[in-house]
């Protein structure tokens, strides 16, 4: 059997993995492992070759459009081309840069989710605090609405209103 | 700090003590961070690194954790000793292979790692014994804030906590447990419970095994999705719907073998024991094989109750010559962990090939697994 990244050299590791209800194999070559950072003994995490897999998926263009295409982040000098490649980001203003781009990719990978809900640094100013704290509410939110759940409802959009 | 000082016992995680511990060997969480006003670490020249390795050491070496702290220098360790650290979960395979400046900051009774240039700047990680989840959430959190006050985190309102891949973005938390399930495998149902963990949105993998067969049976599964769900929630989920479930399975299992199917079962314990008592080479996955099956004998012996002939043989074990005890869950993991290839070595004073390793392996499981009459 043929390396499904090189296709050059014959594939000696066969990874399996579960991601999201969907099986995947990957067929390598030792070369291309190590390169990888695949381990011959399999001790990398589903995440990270996630994140090799989704490196090579479809085109630029096919995944972010031809305008993000050439955007370059003026911090690192990061490009999506790299994404693609590396499978990881340049610098943390990228998030910022490359938002729209990203979006898409961030929903496939979080199973839907484009927005953070949880721990939030002590030390932010007190209005992104509320930010943070009035969206993780509305999707609360939501998840009551879902489950018919009205009392709960009541009581988070009464918490919303305090904060607005 | 010397590896040999711990390379002869095994870690408390691995103790095989702990809540639901017959199926739950361990629970760990990790968080992905990165400082704020560096580049991640794909970008970063050698020198940002160092930079970034040297502030990052400077701020989790004097914390406060109940325990004393050691560091490794892991891009100036000798391979072998970068693997012993991946045979004990202190370091993971990828940091173990990445390059340039970086390093841990292990506690050492080994509940608490800090990698830092993993593939990311900080990546924190609590490992308790047994099913311990909310324990290890509390932990890493204080852990978390702890270095929270003293530098600043790449975050960002809408995205959270920002990572290097965005597989980890939000909370940048990784909640694992790492689960023995040889009566699945025995009774063929490995499948049935990838499923159950794929309908969950669950990460499985084989754990101490080449390739995707376990021949360990131990699975790790964590969960995927790091963005838009409380690390609470995540937790909670984990306690009260998905362990309950899974566990539930490999009980399930275990009691068919035990009413429906002794002889596979007895069968498998036997030859377990005759084997690790008797060989003379063995090699790595055989031993994880075999081992497997002394532990699910002692586990049905002291959680079900189960006494068939062949676990009654091997409740009748010693643990040692010297020992007085009986085996124990504890001698086995020890067993398990200190024949892996990189803990051999080490503890045996130099590297050896495969053959002189297989060796030794089958002379400190045998030595341990003396029938004393
Ligand atoms: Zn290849
Ligand atoms: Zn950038």
């Amino acid at each position: 059997m043929q390396c499904q990244i090189c296709q050059k050299r014959t594939a000696t590791i066969h990874l399996t993995e579960i991601q999201n209800g969907a099986r995947t194999e990957l067929h390598i070559c030792e070369h291309c492992a190590s390169e990888q950072g695949i381990a011959t003994h399999s001790q990398m995490s589903i995440n990270e070759l996630l994140s090799h897999l989704l490196a090579v998926q479809p085109s630029d263009e096919e995944m972010f459009g031809p305008a993000e295409k050439d955007l370059v982040c003026p911090t690192c000098g990061f490009t999506l081309d790299r994404l693609r490649k590396e499978g990881t980001l340049g610098c943390p203003a990228d998030y910022e840069v490359f938002e729209q781009a990203l979006l898409p990719l961030i929903e496939r990978a979080q199973g839907g989710k484009t927005s953070h809900c949880g721990k939030v640094p002590t030390t932010l100013p007190t209005d992104t605090k509320k930010f943070v704290e009035l969206s993780q509410l509305r999707q609360q939110l939501e998840e009551a609405v879902h489950d018919e759940d009205y009392e709960r409802a009541a009581e988070l959009r009464d918490k919303m209103k305090q904060l607005e | 700090m010397e590896l040999t000082e711990f390379s002869h016992d095994i870690n408390e995680w691995f103790s095989g003590s702990g809540p639901l511990a017959d199926i739950v060997v361990s629970s760990r969480i990790r968080l992905a961070r990165n400082l704020a006003g560096h580049r991640f670490l794909n970008s970063c020249s050698n020198e940002e690194k160092a930079e970034i390795l040297e502030k990052l050491k400077s701020v989790l070496m004097p914390l406060d954790l109940g325990d004393k702290v050691f560091y490794v220098s892991v891009d100036k360790e000798p391979e072998l000793n970068r693997n012993f650290l991946v045979e004990r979960h202190l370091i993971s395979r990828h940091h173990a292979m990445a390059t340039g400046p970086r390093g841990a900051v292990i506690a050492r009774r080994e509940f608490f790692t800090a990698m830092i240039n993993e593939e990311d700047h900080l990546r924190l990680q609590v490992l308790k014994a047994g099913c311990q989840l909310r324990a290890c959430a509390e932990q890493i959190d204080r852990i978390d804030s702890q270095i929270e006050g003293r530098v600043e985190y790449a975050f960002n309102p809408r995205f959270g906590y920002l990572t290097a891949c965005p597989t980890n973005l939000g909370t940048g938390i990784r909640v694992s447990v790492m689960l023995h399930m040889p009566a699945l495998k025995l009774t063929n149902q490995i499948e049935k419970f990838m499923n159950a963990a794929k309908d969950m949105n669950l990460a499985v993998r084989g754990l101490f095994g080449e390739g995707t067969e376990a021949a360990s049976d131990l699975y790790q599964i964590s969960n995927q999705v790091t963005l838009g769900v409380s690390e609470k929630h995540i937790v909670s989920e984990f306690e009260n719907v998905i362990i309950p479930e899974i566990v539930e399975y490999e009980k399930a299992a275990r009691r068919q073998l035990l009413t429906n199917d002794t002889d596979t079962l007895d069968d498998k314990i036997a030859r377990a024991m005759a084997l690790l008592q008797n060989a003379h080479l063995i090699s790595s996955q055989e031993a994880l094989f075999l081992l497997s099956h002394l532990r699910l004998g002692l586990n049905m012996h002291e959680h079900m109750g189960a006494s068939t002939p062949a676990i009654e043989r091997l409740c009748a074990l010693r643990a040692s010559t010297k020992e007085q005890d009986k085996l124990t869950i504890r001698t086995i993991n020890r067993l398990f962990m200190l024949t892996l290839p990189a803990h051999l070595q080490v503890n045996y004073g130099k590297s050896l090939d495969a053959t002189h390793r297989d060796a030794l392996r089958a002379k400190i499981i045998r030595d341990a697994l003396t029938q004393q009459s």
